[in-house]
């Protein structure tokens, strides 16, 4: 039977059947949902998959590694700028390898619907020198899961799959398949593999290095790859992943007269790409993300304009593909009905109502009036939304973490007051280690943890920070005199101010804890945070 | 019967348009049709604009998304919303959209400027649908109403339908079913009189 499902929770399904143990991950849109999936699956609970959020990204890959190392197939799961966290594992658990089955799974978010970059994952794929698999639509997610589990056990690397908002976030009839079972515990055949040392890791990266070729020659022959024949050689396409709906949508029925590469796995398949270019005047190339194969395909100089695509101007550099810029590029006419209205205005996104962030930011720029020093340095998630107005109350907002280690160095620089705004999630993913840095140096800084009991942007999801804060903070040798905890509502305006106030005053670091749980968490969960009240700083 | 159907939800993250969504959804899987249905999550969904496009097709559905001037219908939650996907309705395409305004940006238009450009489009159907969900007793059934204003435009069955929201909200007990196929009614019965 067909179920509908987004291409996220298709993907998630893939897994399940593939037989996996356990997928680990932290959440972040626009690939949120393949955890929950399996969270919420009944067969992935009768079958003991390990499917709680990890602390970062970072954690989450080496947690999966442990279990591919125990011989089990494993799955992580991360937006984009989350893989540059856990880049240090991924980078090295290609030149190690795999034991059990492990796949990566990356979403990016061209056009930057909920992120602050469209860093295109295919690069760190290609970097690590790995197998790449780019589903086109729903049911490729599933199957493509599927096989990615048998490609990395046949190959003993990790494989990626990458996936874009679009597909993640989009709903189709799924037809599932098997289930595959889950392997036992069975640990590495060679004693080395995972005994990265240079001795070892020299004979591990000329593995990788041999394996180039068998890679090549498995993408060539991959049923995710196809090549449609076509009659119209002036132009040949290769369309990856969700580009090639976009193009065949351009199309009554599908009918296409030009050749088409529909490329889903990597590395680049070489044949099909030469019978295109040999045979064709033109090369189209329609990718979403950054010009990952027209670069590849290109010459350098760009005096050879037989490959067009967003490298040539044809596709817009930048922004997501759709079907309009792709209808554009083949020349096209777009018939639309009326522009946009004038009288029509942004409504950008904005902090719930009842959201303790609010009165936080009302604090932080009554302090603002005070002093014509102050920076705030903020950080990734809602309350990043102080950036816009009404707020305006943040200055700077890079990733995750950025916040108390921008403050230290621009307090180091001679700033002064130098605030940091970091949510309680997103101090436990990156926030603890520069509280550390800052705490060795006594720094001037004052760090202000905006603790909404939740990872809130992302759908509420459990904080790893919930209950742990001032014990944290207190471990990593913060001066007990100097952690303070406020509640921010109107009522306490006044009083929070002078809080900060003194704080700011203070030379060295001192941290606040904005304590008001977020709007959006379930009735349960802000039960449950009652059972934190009785952590006290004393 | 034509089958092909573009459909654009709009509305302000949290107003609820992935419920309309999910009943189209039903109604189409029901009618052994092809769906596909984009979403927004993440960033826009604290207060900023949201859209879904739903695509049901006997023929093979390919993107994702539905191309500029192809949408047949624009179902929105407010009227601001409403005119934003203008771009993508097709010559003679159908506008339906609740008049209520979600007034969370400082310099919000002129609610008269937002009707007059509605109604200079020929097949708009404009109406209070919370007022009219909030007499029959349930003001969360706007949605409802509205997804009736637009049922006899779109080519599913009447009976698709109430099954879809019967199976909805089954888990909610029978009577927000009853009161949901109520609203989902009612909003027929009014954009029967508009359009005829
Ligand atoms: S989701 Fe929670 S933290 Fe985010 S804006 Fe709403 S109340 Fe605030």
């Amino acid at each position: 039977m067909k179920k509908l499902l987004l291409g996220n929770e298709a993907l998630a399904q893939g897994a399940i059947d593939a037989g996996i143990s356990g997928v680990y991950a932290y959440p972040g849109t626009p690939s949120t949902e393949i955890t929950e999936y399996i969270q919420k699956s009944k067969i992935a609970q009768e079958s003991n998959i390990h499917s709680s959020w990890s602390v970062n990204e970072k954690t989450a890959m080496e947690a999966a590694l442990g279990m591919s190392y125990a011989g089990k197939k494993s799955m992580v799961v991360m937006k984009h700028v989350g893989l540059n966290v856990a880049a240090d594992v991924f980078m090295n658990m290609s030149v190690s390898g795999i034991n059990g089955g492990l796949v990566v799974v990356v979403a990016d978010d061209p056009s930057m619907h909920s992120s602050q970059n469209e860093q295109d994952s295919r690069y760190y794929g290609k970097f690590a020198m790995i197998p790449i698999l780019e589903p086109s639509n729903q049911q490729e997610c599933y199957e493509i899961t599927k096989y990615a589990f048998e490609l990395s056990e046949e190959l003993g690397l990790p494989v990626l799959i990458r996936m874009v908002t679009r597909l993640s976030h989009s709903r189709a009839g799924v037809i599932t398949g098997e289930k595959v079972a889950q392997n036992n515990i069975h640990l590495p055949k060679l004693s080395t593999q995972f005994q990265l040392i240079p001795m070892h890791a020299r004979g591990r990266y000329q593995n990788l290095v041999d394996l180039q070729p068998d890679m090549l020659k498995i993408s060539e022959n991959s049923d995710f790859n196809t090549f449609h024949q076509g009659t119209n050689k002036t132009i040949g396409i290769i369309a990856s992943g969700i580009a090639y709906n976009y193009l065949m949508e351009n199309f009554e029925d599908g009918e296409c007269p030009y050749p088409i590469l529909k490329i889903s796995q990597y590395p680049l398949p070489k044949n099909p790409i030469k019978q295109l270019f040999d045979t064709c005047e033109k090369i189209l190339v329609l990718e979403d993300g950054y010009p990952f194969i027209e670069e590849a395909i290109s010459d350098f100089l760009g005096e050879n304009r037989k490959i067009i695509g967003r490298l040539s101007g044809d596709i817009p550099r930048v922004g997501e593909l759709n079907p309009d810029n792709i209808a554009n590029a083949l020349g096209f006419d777009i018939v639309l009905n009326g522009d946009l209205p004038k009288v029509v205005l942004g409504r950008p996104p904005q902090l719930c109502v009842g959201c303790g962030h609010n009165d936080l930011f009302d604090a932080i720029n009554v302090l603002k009036k005070e002093t014509e020093n102050q920076q705030v340095f903020g950080d990734i998630g809602c309350s990043a939304l102080g950036v816009l107005s009404p707020y305006k109350s943040i200055n700077t907002l890079i990733e995750m973490g950025a916040s108390i280690t921008m403050a230290k160095g621009a307090s180091d620089a001679g700033i002064h007051p130098a605030i940091a705004v970091i949510g309680d999630s997103t101090f436990t993913h990156s926030g603890m280690t520069g509280l550390l840095d800052a705490i060795i140096e006594n720094t001037p800084i004052t760090v202000i943890i905006s603790d909404n009991s939740a990872i809130a942007m992302t759908g509420a999801q459990d904080s790893a920070a919930s209950g742990r804060l001032i014990s944290i903070c207190k471990g990593l040798g913060l001066d007990e005199d100097h952690l303070k905890v406020i509640t921010p509502l109107h009522k306490n305006l006044q009083e929070n101010i002078d809080i900060i106030r003194e704080e700011i005053n203070h030379k060295g670091v001192s941290v606040i804890i904005a304590q008001r749980p977020c709007v959006q968490l379930p009735k349960e969960k802000k039960d449950k945070l009652k059972e934190y009240k009785n952590v006290s700083i004393n | 019967m034509r089958t092909k159907t573009n459909i654009i939800l709009a509305g302000v993250g949290g107003q609820g348009i992935l419920t309309i969504a999910a009943i189209l959804d039903t109604a189409a899987l029901d009618n052994n049709l092809n769906v596909k249905q984009s979403e927004v999550h993440g960033m826009s969904q604290r207060g900023g604009a949201v859209q879904s496009h739903v695509r049901i097709s006997d023929k093979p559905i390919y993107s994702d998304l539905i191309p500029q001037g192809k949408a047949d219908m624009i179902i929105s939650v407010e009227p601001m919303e409403l005119l934003r996907y203008l771009p993508f309705l097709k010559k003679d395409g159908y506008l339906i959209t609740d008049s209520n305004p979600f007034e969370n940006i400082s310099n919000y238009p002129e609610l008269e400027t937002l009707y007059n450009e509605i109604k200079s489009h020929k097949n708009h159907i404009l109406i209070n649908a919370m007022k009219i969900a909030k007499d029959l007793g349930n003001s969360k059934a706007t949605n409802m109403v509205l997804l009736g204003a637009a049922s006899s435009l779109i080519p599913l069955s009447d009976e698709s339908f109430q099954k879809a929201i019967a199976t909805l909200f089954e888990r909610k007990g029978e009577r927000i079913v009853a009161k949901n196929l109520e609203a989902y009614l009612k909003g027929k019965e009014i954009a029967a009189e508009i359009v005829s």
